[in-house]
Formats: structure tokens, sequence, C-alpha cells
């Protein structure tokens, strides 16, 4: 046990990538063994989070279950891990995603070892992107969980696939590109990556310095423009967000599940674990910019996913709109650094992402199931299906109401937080935001009543006594269970998870 | 006179007479098929002079013998030992040869030559050395046009006695005015004479020019190389080998010996003015000859061709006037001796079997006989400059030479002709390894061998890679060579 | 006494190509049997020496010195360093690969490897193989360059015998005529550096390691510098004298191929590192801005006419014309991180290269075209290969975790320290690298399989597999522990900078 408790993080990131390679040599016909395995295999990191989150002291400052491992010297990058209130509650989300999209994946039958494999390599990547406490270690687990998505999208997504993948692909690779070079920036200037040096040494820099032509003042900003493409394509950020409707809707459902889950989070991660302890006077010089692309967001989102008549593109567009929010409790804890509001925002803008996280998955595969059963998507070809799959029903408008922000569900606390901290640090902002909350509820309930409600499409019907559409399956329940119970919890109780995250954010900033 | 050194200083000419006066004596007991033994008797001869000079006649400290005609040292032999290395692989590939190899008069007239060509090495006088010359010369003549019924061979014999008679004659006249302004004509005792300055620069120049004709028509320096690619086609195989590579080594051996000792100090004006005008030759003929070579589709003119162009890189050494620029070229001559040998070589053994010289019958070579399209590589690949081959280290001793003597111009010209070589020594072998007979049966047509033919190319290709691998002791013996020249 | 490893190891290919040639022509599988046995041999040793090399005590190790001709100072010297014994491993591995993917069969059923004189095919690798050995290990400049021409003229006849009918025979001249002009200009440098050395120090001499310390004079260096490093990088396909290189590449034969990028071109960067900066550093750091100019345009230029390939084979070299950019890159930081990146691109790209080229070989066995558009749904038919070939593009594109991003990262780095501008310049490369081979890997390995293709192709063979399993087993080890390779090139670098700093 010593083992374990010594190296519970990394035991958390590579888990799942072990057990990808014990896949490898498991037979590719036993589809139901792998499965299971996956499932198996992927609930250890969660069980093992759990376990860090209940040992977790949140009182106590800095980053906890720290490990330090030799990688690559010779340019002073170590495998350094740790935690804090922010990355666990991340992790943690990552990690109960990661079964659930797993379970929702068992109606893959196509390569199924190959599919699961690259799910558990997916996983490491993302966990190794919020473990990470080292700069370049950060980078790496960043681009390394592309190429698993990629493969996920582009063999098992749907029909436009390759385009879908290509962009999706280019498009985050491309805006690493900024990123990659100011990391090598920050690498050259200080000889080391590890992020808590980089935070004091990079900050203790005189602005005035001359340095490669310019002042470091001027290097700073460029370098803060890196980063903040690279994380706004990610999260993503109107008008970088192109790429995400058309990924999100290709992908298969537990792909779309992670990437909308927790792959946007890692771009909004970037932001707070990085900008803006590194950049703090830019950040807060540039606050106002981001306001306006996260309000753009907000309310261009809103607008494009009420346009949609593809019910998956309705969902990926809403996950602009609800990402806006995470953005501008970032922009106004970037302008008001240090103040109550600016706590209570990024308090917001982080259960924000936690919910989201929550609410996207569940909507995601309740598009999927759908799917499954009329393969279509197409929201002009449902139509009155409540009577036929009511449990289905119920579910849908369930996660929907999260979604929307319906008090007593946990999207209501994130938004009311993120627009209460907002507030009277970017009034005109929030304003405009909180119309685009508006349409909000106008394009989810759209969807419920496109889906749901009106008359029955005749299609769907029962005829000669044969049900054309079958109910939602217990094992798909099982999916929706967990996400329902944190979705209720939140909603009524938030204080748990709050109080992780309030002391992190207190500590940070 | 006659000490035991200066016995020393000839005994392998005595030994190659002896050798010659064996087969006077036995040849005529010999029945018709049985006469192209004679070949046997050569080479083994030879190999056995070789050795026995190697045992009891290696010179010490450099001496002039006999009255100052000959000087014993180790460029003379050195040289000797090439040349008759060469007559031995020639009278071997001589004995194959359709009316040539059962002939005793053949290998007399070689062994004749190599008499010649010995003292030629040797001889530190200017009476010596024409009578040298035209000892070599003569046979030569013979040989070259020894198959009467060959209207090429006759041509190719008149031709050479033409211009062979010819610039002897200018060399000659050379050797008289040399005489005549010195008073001597002790080679060694004339660098006074180009020294001190008693001579003018300009009637120092137009005399070591007439000797130079001489030589140059020896070595096939161009512009003196016209005879060359007609001569070496017309005359049979085996003969067109040994002018392209013992007779031309022969009138280096003599060209260095005259540039090393008449101009000890490089540094003055008229050595200065020589080299350069050396140099000038050597990118001259490098060029031409390559450039000639370029267009060929005929083997034999192909390489004859391209070994004008291998006078041209020797002479970068003589041009260097430096000891290492000495023993690079004699290296150098060494490993184009046997690896020219090896290429006529080949080409006799194949047409031998197949009658055809042209490129285009080369193709499928390698399928119809694997061995020999491997010597083949091994012998062009040397004359192309690649390692692990004998050129590869000879052109690179030979361009150091150079670079040190700061001839780096030279050494650039030499470097492009090496290119222009390497681009048809490799379309050759593209024709051997690459195309297939026309129709694809190589199986069907083996060429087959001899064993004369097989002994002298295996030890030949075994040569070429031992200089070219092993070449420290090849190269000390060279360097002994150059050492007796200051 | 020790056991002489380096010498053995290098004439292990050519008793082993004697051996083959003496071999009958029509016993086929004794042949190729004996060439994988010398093969295995040889990585079996290349492997000795790469983990046997002590990182501790750093410096050349596994000297061993004889004299070959005293007179001229002329020695087989040879030795390790940091930078040269990952170059030893990698040649070993090629190697080993190389005679897996040539094996053939005498079945016509089966589509692979090399089916006429394999005899002869062996014998000129295996000469290839000595010469590229001889250069990695030799310390001295004489026999350096004459392993350098040994590895030069296999290459032609085994393009032009072997290679592919339509180009070989204009590829393969074009090739060797490109090498051989490189190679002897570099030579004039290194006579001249011979003989300046001569008259600073009264020594004769082509020892490496005492020419560090010969003391040319900046003029010398700068004046020669350029020839000398320009003449070798020649042979490793830098801009703008890389037009043999994809020429050559599509012309030879798989094993050829992967020779030739995987090892050839490390030969040419490796002679310029070992004589062009390590013996004139100032020269080096005067040319500096114009070698990196050079290699900035290799890496974009590369990649971008990489992109516009529709030969795979072609797409694959030029993307090698791209990749050993950064490796010229690397050098001309002439600092740690870039010369330290450099190091470890060469091994990198140098397993990730002979795997495409691997791969694209058992493709055209199969399909008999190598148009990219023509082809798709490979994966179902060798997926394999399919894997091998996503993780060598991986690699290519300098994914993190894979042997590519622990090489290219530091060459950025490097960069950066020198001028920033080239390194974002060059960036740019990632990028459209990505972009074709992912369209690569799209178009080739997935979508449909042209019909004209189905039932009658076949797998790849184990022995393929052996060898894809092999190269890609590299690539993944330096990525996830970059430790298994790093401190030895930083030993290695350390030696250059040392040099570069003027210390003797």
């Amino acid at each position: 046990m010593n083992f374990i408790d010594a190296h519970l993080l990394s035991l958390i990131l590579f888990i799942p990538s072990i057990a990808g390679l014990i896949l490898l040599f498991l037979p590719s016909g036993e589809h139901r063994l792998i499965r299971w395995f996956a499932f198996g295999a992927s609930l250890i990191p969660f069980v093992l989070s759990l376990i860090v989150w209940f040992r977790f002291d949140a009182s106590q400052p800095g980053f906890q279950f720290e490990e330090v491992y030799v990688w690559y010297e010779a340019i002073g990058s170590s495998l350094h891990l740790g935690v804090d209130g922010l990355s666990l509650t991340m992790v943690l989300l990552t990690t109960l995603l990661t079964p659930l999209a797993i379970l929702a994946s068992f109606t893959i039958h196509d390569r199924v070892k190959a599919y699961m494999i690259l799910f558990l390599f997916l996983e490491t990547g993302m966990l190794g992107v919020f473990l990470a406490l080292d700069l370049l270690i950060f980078f790496v687990f960043w681009e390394v969980g592309l190429v698993p998505m990629y493969f996920l999208i582009n063999q098992w997504g749907s029909a436009n696939r390759n385009y879908a993948s290509l962009k999706f692909l280019i498009y985050t690779m491309g805006g690493s590109l900024g990123l990659l070079l100011a990391v090598q920036l920050l690498g050259v200037r200080f000889g080391t990556f590890d992020l808590l040096d980089l935070y004091t040494q990079w900050n203790a820099l005189d602005p005035a310095e001359p340095w490669l032509g310019m002042s470091v003042g001027t290097v700073k900003t460029i370098a803060f423009w890196a980063f903040v493409i690279a994380f706004a394509i990610k999260v993503p950020v109107w008008p970088f967000h192109t790429w995400l409707p058309d990924a999100h809707t290709e992908a298969p459902t537990a792909g779309s599940m992670l990437l909308a889950g927790v792959l946007l989070k890692l771009g909004a991660y970037g932001f707070l674990r990085l900008i803006l302890p590194l950049y703090p006077n830019e950040a807060q010089i540039f606050a106002g910019a981001l306001a306006l692309l996260a309000t753009s967001a907000i309310v261009f989102g809103a607008l494009a996913s009420y346009a949609q008549t593809d019910f998956k593109r309705l969902v990926a567009y809403s996950s602009v709109n609800h990402m806006g929010f995470v953005v501008l409790g970032i922009a106004a804890a970037a302008l008001a650094a240090g103040t109550p509001d600016a706590t209570i925002a990024l308090n917001g803008a982080i259960l924000q992402m936690f919910n989201h996280g929550l609410s996207a998955a569940g909507m995601f595969f309740l598009v999927g199931v759908i799917y499954d059963r009329t393969h279509t998507r197409d929201l002009e070809k449902y139509g009155g299906l409540f009577p036929l799959v009511p449990v289905y029903g119920g579910i849908l408008i369930f996660t929907s109401m999260a979604s929307l922000g319906l008090p007593g569900l946990n999207g209501f606390i994130s938004e009311f937080l993120v627009v209460r901290g907002s507030w009277p640090i970017l009034t005109i902002y929030t304003a405009i935001s909180m119309l685009g909350l508006l349409f909000t509820g106008a394009y989810i309930l759209k969807g419920i009543k496109k889906v749901l409600h009106g008359p029955l499409n005749e299609h769907w019907a029962v005829q000669r006594g044969e049900h054309r559409l079958a109910e939602i399956n217990t094992r798909e329940i099982l999916v929706m269970v967990p996400l329902m119970a944190l979705i209720v919890w939140i909603g009524i109780w938030p204080a748990w998870i709050l109080d992780v995250i309030n002391k992190a954010v207190v500590m940070l900033f | 006179m006659f000490t035991s050194t200066a016995i020393a200083s000839i005994l392998p000419e005595i030994l190659i007479l002896l050798v010659g006066m064996l087969l006077l004596i036995v040849e005529p007991f010999w029945k018709e098929e049985q006469r192209r033994n004679a070949g046997w008797l050569t080479a083994g001869g030879l190999l056995l002079a070789m050795i026995i000079s190697l045992l009891f006649g290696q010179p010490g400290e450099p001496v002039t013998t006999l009255g100052g005609m000959v000087r014993f040292d180790w460029l003379g032999f050195f040289f000797k030992l090439l040349f008759m290395f060469a007559g031995a692989a020639t009278a071997l590939l001589l004995m194959d040869n359709e009316k040539v190899g059962d002939r005793g008069e053949a290998y007399l007239l070689l062994l004749a030559s190599l008499i010649g060509m010995n003292l030629m090495a040797a001889s530190s006088d200017l009476i010596m050395l024409y009578l040298a010359i035209e000892t070599t010369s003569i046979p030569l003549y013979v040989l070259s046009g020894f198959m009467l019924a060959d209207e090429k061979s006759t041509e190719a014999g008149f031709k050479y006695l033409l211009f062979g008679a010819l610039t002897s004659a200018v060399m000659l006249y050379g050797f008289s005015l040399l005489f005549g302004f010195a008073g001597t004509t002790n080679l060694y005792q004339l660098v006074d004479l180009f020294n001190t300055g008693a001579l003018s620069p300009f009637v120092a120049f137009g005399v070591l020019a007439l000797i130079l004709v001489g030589l140059g028509f020896k070595a096939s320096v161009v512009p003196l190389h016209f005879w060359a690619p007609d001569v070496y086609e017309g005359a049979p195989t085996p003969v067109a080998g040994f002018l392209s590579t013992a007779s031309k080594a022969a009138g280096f051996a003599v060209l260095v010996r005259l540039f090393f000792v008449l101009f000890p100090e490089p540094q003055l004006d008229l050595a200065h003015d020589w080299a350069m005008t050396l140099a000038v030759i050597s990118a001259i003929t490098m060029t031409v000859g390559n450039l000639l070579a370029l267009p060929q589709t005929n083997i034999k003119r192909l390489i004859a061709f391209s070994s004008v162009s291998h006078a041209g890189y020797a002479l970068i050494g003589v041009v260097a006037l430096t000891r290492l620029g000495a023993a690079s070229v004699v290296f150098y001559l060494a490993a184009y001796i046997a690896t020219n040998l090896l290429a006529f070589g080949i080409v006799m053994a194949f047409s031998r079997v197949t009658g055809l010289e042209d490129l285009k019958d080369y193709a499928g070579m390698s399928r119809r006989s694997p061995w020999l399209g491997l010597m083949m590589l091994s012998a062009f690949l040397s004359l192309a400059g690649m390692p692990p081959f004998a050129g590869f280290v000879a052109k690179v001793f030979v361009f150091a030479a150079g670079i040190q003597a700061g001839y780096i111009w030279l050494v650039i010209v030499a470097i492009l002709n090496s290119i222009i070589g390497v681009y048809y020594y490799l379309n050759a072998l593209k024709y051997v390894y690459l195309y297939r007979m026309p129709d694809q049966d190589e199986e069907n047509h083996p060429v087959p061998m001899t064993r004369p033919y097989a002994i002298a190319l295996v030890v030949l290709t075994i040569g070429v890679i031992l200089i070219g691998t092993i070449f420290a002791p090849w190269f000390s013996w060279s360097d002994a060579a150059a050492l007796n020249l200051f | 006494m020790k056991f002489p490893v380096l010498s053995v190891i290098t004439f292990t290919p050519i008793v082993a190509a004697v051996l083959i040639l003496l071999i009958p022509v029509h016993r086929r599988n004794e042949t190729r049997a004996v060439a994988l046995a010398a093969a295995v041999f040889a990585l079996i040793l290349s492997c000795w020496v790469y983990f046997g090399y002590d990182q501790a005590t750093g410096g050349y190790q596994f000297i061993e010195r004889y004299n070959w001709l005293p007179a001229l100072g002329i020695s087989l010297y040879f030795g390790v360093d940091g930078i040269s014994a990952p170059l030893v491993l990698l040649t070993g591995v090629v190697m080993f690969t190389g005679v897996l993917i040539s094996w053939g069969d005498d079945h016509p059923h089966v589509m692979a490897g090399i089916q006429d004189r394999p005899r002869e095919f062996f014998a000129f690798l295996f000469i290839l193989a000595w010469g590229v050995f001889g250069v990695f290990v030799s310390l001295d400049l004489f026999m350096l360059f004459f392993f350098y021409e040994i590895a030069v003229f296999p290459m032609y006849l085994l393009i032009v015998i072997w290679g592919w009918a339509v180009t070989r025979e204009y590829a393969a001249m074009k090739l060797t005529l490109y090498l051989f002009v490189g190679s002897v200009i570099a030579l004039v440098g290194v006579l001249a550096m011979y003989w300046v050395q001569y008259q600073n120090t009264g020594l004769l001499s082509f020892d490496m390691l005492a020419m560090e310390s010969a003391g040319f004079s900046k003029t010398f260096q700068d004046i020669w510098f350029l020839p000398v490093f320009l003449g070798f990088a020649v042979l490793a396909g830098i801009w703008p004298f890389h037009n043999w290189s994809p020429d050559g590449h599509v012309a030879a034969p798989t094993a050829v191929s992967m020779f030739h990028a995987g090892v050839l071109m490390k030969l040419g960067a490796f002679a310029a590192l070992r004589v062009g900066i390590m013996l004139l550093p100032q020269g080096a750091q005067t040319w500096q801005w114009l070698i990196m100019f050079i290699a900035a345009v290799a890496v974009v230029y590369g990649a971008y006419i990489a992109f516009v390939q529709v030969d795979f084979k072609y797409m694959v070299g030029f993307s090698s014309v791209s990749h050993m950019g950064l490796v010229i890159l690397g050098f001309s930081t002439l600092n740690r991180q870039g010369l330290l990146g450099a190091g470890l691109q060469m091994f990198s790209h140098g397993v990730m290269t002979a795997l495409f080229f691997a791969v694209v070989g058992m493709i055209y066995d199969r399909a008999h075209t190598r148009q990219i558009p023509e082809l798709g749904g490979m994966s179902k038919i060798m997926p394999f290969a399919t894997v091998g070939f996503i993780i060598g593009g991986l690699v290519s594109m300098g994914m993190p975790l894979f042997s590519g991003f622990v090489a290219e990262f530091p060459i950025f780095m490097g960069v950066w320290n020198e001028q920033w501008l080239v390194a974002i310049i060059a960036s740019i490369s990632i990028v459209i690298t990505a972009a074709y081979i992912l369209r690569n890997i799209r178009q080739v390995f997935f979508g449909d399989l042209p019909e004209k293709y189905e039932g009658h192709l076949t797998d790849v063979t184990v022995l393929d597999k052996v060898a894809i399993a092999t190269l890609c087993l590299f690539m993944i080890v330096i990525g996830l522990f970059p430790n298994f390779m790093v401190p030895m090139v930083e030993e290695g670098v350390k030696n250059v900078l040392r040099l570069l700093q003027g210390g003797a």
C-alpha cells in the first residue's frame, strides 16, 4: 500500500495507458472481454482519484501529492505531478466521465480493441494535462491527447468524419504552435520548465529589460497571446470555435462526451493554470478583449444553436455558449484579481467547467441514444416521441434543464456565481451575457419541443403492434445515473465541491 | 668496372635476358600447339626474376654505376619491379590471344622491351636514356603490328612507329643541345646548368620542351596523345594493355627523374615556370582525355582515352615537385598499372569468347559471368577513384601533393575531371550490371575463362584491392623511391 | 586485451559480403541466411557499443588504433563518442531491418523483397554498411573519408540494378555525381587542413583529435569551413543541394531507401559536424547565419514540397529533406540544446524514415503503384504496417512522447537562443508536416480499398513485422524515456561545445 500511497497521481495517470497496452495482447475477437476490461481498467483511476479527493486537504496551500520523476534532464524538464483544488476537480471529472464514456461505447462493434485502446490512451492524455506541474509535460499531454481523439473521430465517426477530424487536429495543432514556441521561449530563458519556478521567475523579470531585440514587456505580451490563442481555440472562444460543431457532430457518441466533457476544459484549465499566474498584468490589460470574446461566444453560441436543425450540432453549439461563461468568469477575475468579486467569478467559472462536463456529456450521450435508434439527427424527423419513450424523455428533459440553468440543478449555481462575480467588474458584458442566457433557454426548449413534444412523427409510431423506437436500456440508464445524481447534488448542496475550489482560488490568486 | 654493385644494379635486366635466352633455346623444340607455353615460361621467369632481384638486387644508398650510365636506387628498382609485374601479367594475357599467343617471338619482343623500360627507369645518362627508350620502343612497334593479316593492327604498328620515330628524333635533338650547352651527358651533372643561370631561361625552356616531346609521347599526354586510341584499338589487346601501362609508366619514370633531378629547388623561377607548364599540360591532358572518353562506344577506345586522362592526374605529383609529389606519382602509377591491366585483361577475356568490343555488347555480362562482372567492377571503380580500390588512395595522395604545393586550382580541375570519369565508368558498369542481352538468356551464354586469364585477372584484382586497402607497404616503397630524388 | 569491438563491427559487413559472394548463385536461401546472421551479429555488437559506452566517463571510448601508413600519419583509429554511438546503433538497426525487408522469396506469389540476384544485392548492401560503420567510428580523417566514399558507390549499383525501372538510371547517376562532387570538394578542404596542421605544428597526421588543436587561423577557417561543411552536407540532403535525394530515394529498392534515408544522410550530417564544425569551429561561427538560413529554408521548403507530392515515396523523400534540415538547423545553433537535438534527430529520423520507406515498399510491392490518390484502405490488408506507419507519422509530426518531439524540441530551443525569428519560421513546418502525414495516412491506409486490389493482396510477412516492430520500439522508447539516449548525446555535445569555445 505504501507504493500506492506514494504514487497515487502517477498511478491515476498511467493505469489507463498500461491497461491499453495489456489490451493490445488480448484476442481482438473477444469483444465482451475487451469492453469489460477497458471499463474495469478505467474505474481504477476513478477510485484512486476518489481516494485523492478525500485525502486532499483543502486548507493547505500549494500543491499536494506531488511527485517528481526524471524525464528530460537535458532541457530541464521533469515529470512533476501534483494537484490543487482546481486540478483535482478536473481530474475527478475526467476519471468519472471516462468509464461512463466507455460504458456508452459498448455499442461499438467495429474494431473494438483499437477503439478501447485509443480511449484509454486518451484518458492518460487528458489527465496528464491536469496533473502536470511542468510546462513541457503540460504541453506534451496537451498534444498527445489529440492523437487518440483524431483517430476516434476519423475512424469511428459519422459521414463527414475526415473533414471534421482533420479540421479538429489542424486547428488545435496550429493553435498550439504558438504555445509550443512560447513554451520554448520560457524554457530557453530559464533553463527549467517547472511551473512553480516559472511562476516566480517569469514574473520577477523587469519589463523594461531588453530581450530578443524587444523589451521583456513586449515579448511577454506576444507570448501571452500565443498562450491565449492556443487555449482559446481549445475552449473554444468565439471566433475560434468553428472546428467544434464539426468535430462534435462527427465524433462517435462517447467521443463527443469526452470532447465536450473534458477536452474543452483543457483550454479553460490552461487559462487558469498558466495564463492567470504567468501573465497577471497582461491578462488584466487584455481582460476586456477576452470578455468581449466570451460575451460573443455566449450570445452567438446560443443564437447559432437555436438555428440548428441537427440535434447534435445544437448540443455542440450549446458548448460554445456554456464555455463562454467560463471565459467570462476568467476575464472578470483577470481584470480585478484579488477582489472578492473576482474570487466569486472564478469559483463560478471552475464550477461551470465541472458542471458543463456533466451536462454536456449527458446531452451528447442522450443524442447518441436517440441516434442509435433512429439513425437520424435531424430535428425535423423527430417529434412527439415522449409517449413512445417516456423514460428517455424524462432524462432528456432533466439534463436539458441542468444545461439551461434551472435553479436547483447544478448549472444554475455556477452561472449565477459567474454572473454575480462579473457584474461589478464587467457590468456591460455581463448584462449582454444575461441576454445570451435568454437564448439559451430558447434553444434548449426548442430542442426538447422538436424531439419530444408536438405532433408525433408517424414514422416512429407503433405499427402493427411493433415498436419502431425502443426505450432507453439499462446500460444507458446506468451511464446517466451518476451524471444526474451529481447534477442534483451540486444543485442542492454545492458546498462540498465549492469549498475545494474556493480554497484553491483564494490561494492561487 | 663490373663490381658487385654494378651487377646488382642491372640484375633484373640480366635475369630478363636469361629468360629470353631460355625461351629462344626451348621454343624451337616445342610443337605448334605447345608454343603458347612460352607464356608460362615468360611469366614464371619474370616472377622468378622479381623474386631474385628482391632478394639480391635491392639498392642501398643511391649510387651511379657502369660509368655513370645507370643509377642504382629505389626509384629505378621499384619501377623495374612494376614493369616486370606488368610484363608477367601481359605474358599471361597474351597466351590465349589468337595469332599472337602461340608465337614465341611475341614473348621475346615483350622481354626485349622490358629490358628497355628497366633501363629507362634507371638510366642517369642522356645516351643511356636514349638507347633505353629506343630499346623499349622498337619491339613495341613490332608487337603493335604483330597481326599482319589484320589491317587495323598493321595500321597501329605503322602509326606508332612513325610518331615514335618522329618524337624520339625531336627528343634526341634536345639531348644534343643539352650536351652542347653543358658538355656532359650525365643527368646529375646537368643540374648546375639549370640552377646557376648559365643558360638563358628562354633556351633552357626550349631545350626541355624538346625533350618533353619524346617523354610526353611515351606517357601520352596531350597534345601527344592522339596516337594512343588508334594504336590501342588496333594492336593486339594485351599489347595495348602493356602500352597503356608499363610503357606509359616508363615515360613517367624518366619524367620524374629528369624533373626532380634538374629542379632540386622548386622555388627557382625556371622550376616554377616548368611546374606551371606541366600543371597546364596536366589540366589539359585530363580534361581532353575525359571529354573524349565520354562519347566512346568501343570499350578499348574508352579505356584508351581514360588512360590519357590518368596521365594527367599522375602529372599533378610531378608538378608538386615535392617528396610527397614524387611518392604519389610512383604510387599512382603502381595503382594504375594494376588497374588498367585488369581492365584490359577483362576486355580480352570477354572478346576472346564473344569477339565483341562494343560497350553495348557487355549488356548482361554480370549475369553471364558474375565473377568477371565483379572484376570489371573493381577495375572500373578503381579507375574512377573509389575505395576500397587502388585508384582512390592513389588519387588522394596525388591531390594531397598538389594541395601541399599550393596547386589548389589544379586539384579542383582534377576533381571536376574525376566527376566526368565517374560518370562514364559507372555508365559502362550499367551495361554490365543493369542491361540484359536481347533475349535475356544470359545463362546460356557464359563467358568461360582459360587458366592464364583466370590467374592473371585474379592476381590483378587482388592487387587492386590490396593496394587500395593495405596501402602502407606500397606507399613506403614509393616514398623510398621518392626519397632517392632528393 | 579488450575485444576490439569497433573494428569487428566495421569489418563484419565486408567479411559477410565476401562470404556471400562465395556462395553459389542458386543457393539463394543460404545467401539470405548468411546475410541475416551477419546483420544480427552487427546489431548485437552495435548494441554492445551503445550500452557499453560509459556515460560517466564520456569522451571517446572503445578506442583502437593501428598504424596504417605512419609516413603520412594515417592510422586505423576507431572510437565512439556520445554522438556517434547512437549512430552506430542506428546503423545496426537499419542493417538488420533492411535485411529482413529484403528477404524475398522464391515463390512467385509472395510479393516482397529482393528476388533478382539476392547474392549481389546483399553483398553490395553490406559493402555500403561497411562504409557507414567505418565513418561513424573513424577518428582518423583519412579513414573517415575512405569509408565515406565506400558508402557512396554501392548506392549506384544498388539503385541501378534493383531500383524502380522508370527512373533508376537517371536517379542513380544523379545521386552518385552529387555525392561525389560534395565529397571531393570536402576532400580538398580536408587536405588543406592536413597541410596547414603540418605547417603549424609540424605534425603529419590525419588524427582528428590531434587536429582539434592544430591552431587553424581564423582566415583559414573562414575560407575552408563552407566547402567542407557543405561538401559533406550534400549527403545530408541540404537545400539547395537536396535535389538528388528524393529522386534517389524513389528509385532505390526498399532496403536501400531505408539505408539511404535512414543512415546515409546521417553520414553527411555527421561528417559535416565532425569535420566541419568540430575542426573548424571559428569558421562555423562566421558562417553560422548562412547555415542557419539554408537549414531553415530546407525545413520549410522540404515540408511544403512533400505536402504537394502525389507519389507516396516522393513525399517521404522530401520529408527527409525537411527533417534533415532540422538536423542542420540544430548544428547551426552551435549551442547545447541545438546540437543535442540534432544528435537525437539523427537517430530519430533514421529509424522513422527507415520505417516509412519499409512500409512504402511493402505497399508498392503489393499495389504496384505509389500514387497516393490511387491507393486506399490499406489498413484492411496490412493492419500491422498501418500502425507502424502511424507511429512513424507521429514521430515525423514531432508528436510528444515519440522520439521526434524529444529531438525537435531542443533544436527549436537552440534556435530560440540564437535567432528567434528562425525558430518561428521553421516551426511552420510542423503544421505542414502534420497536414501531409495525416492526409496520407487517411488516403492510403483508410478509406475504401480500390476494387482492383480486393481479394488478391496479402498481409506483410512475419519478417516485415519484426522489422516494423523493431523500428517502432526505438521511436517509442526514446519518446517516453528520453534518458535512454539524451545523456549520451549530451556527452558528445559537451565535446563539440568545448571546441566551439576555443578550448583545446
